[in-house]
């Protein structure tokens, strides 16, 4: 299964540039651990402690995946997975 | 580096920051992409509605992007208000600009230099924030 992920321009210096890539799993913390194997780092940039970073959105198809179940959210053939920064500050 | 943006666009960020104070007010300036020109003033809304703090909703964000790639654009502007401090990039801020390419415009319509108005714009990349030359044409 093969999972198009779209990455943000700020996490681009990990997947040598290129503005989507391809990974596997079927929930949405074993797509995030193949993504930190292909390009080592990027996991780190997405989570801390072990959850979904506050400012960083991940979304399946249209829906963030604070409302699927976050890092346990399903992912089957076919989604697509995109990674925003947020766009906040004080 | 430096910002080129209208008189148009200036005025009417001002305005939107006043319509929304207390609140902080955010928004973007669109372009065609690898252009760096600010022609598409987009504001946005302030989901956290607060008078410290900004961000994009998440669904407005997903939308945004979306947008943006389908019209062969890029973020050029991100603007937002400070109600009651200079304009000048706070830590949040600093900590959470996640657009390297983009000019983060910060307008201040504080009451100590009412009906002044600051408007300044920077870079701001790996948490490194440099100000640059804002020109405004008509």
């Amino acid at each position: 299964m093969s999972i198009e992920v779209r990455i943000p321009t700020i996490l681009r210096p990990f997947t040598k540039d290129q503005k989507a890539v391809a990974a596997d799993g079927t929930s949405l913390t074993a797509l995030i651990s193949d993504l930190d194997a292909q390009y080592p780092g990027i996991g780190d940039r997405l989570l801390e402690n072990g959850a979904l970073r506050r400012f960083i959105n991940i979304y399946i198809n249209d829906e963030d995946v604070r409302f699927l179940g976050g890092l346990d959210a399903q992912i089957k053939d076919g989604d697509s997975v995109t990674i925003l920064p947020a766009v906040a500050g004080g | 580096m430096s910002l080129t943006i209208s008189r148009a666009f200036v005025d009417a960020i001002v305005e939107q920051s006043r319509a929304e104070y207390p609140d902080e007010c955010c928004g973007v300036i669109l372009g065609p992409v690898g252009s760096g020109k600010a022609e598409r003033l987009k504001p946005m809304v302030n989901a956290a509605h607060s008078p410290t703090f900004y961000e994009f909703d998440p669904k407005d964000l997903l939308a945004l992007y979306r947008e943006v790639d389908d019209r062969d654009e890029e973020i050029v502007v991100i603007y937002h208000s400070h109600t009651e401090t200079e304009a000048y990039p706070s830590r949040t801020d600093i900590a959470y600009a996640g657009e390297p390419g983009a000019h983060y415009v910060l307008v201040s319509s504080r009451k100590e230099i009412a009906p002044a108005i600051e408007f300044r714009s920077y870079r701001i990349i790996d948490g490194v924030v440099t100000e640059e030359e804002v020109s405004i044409t008509d």
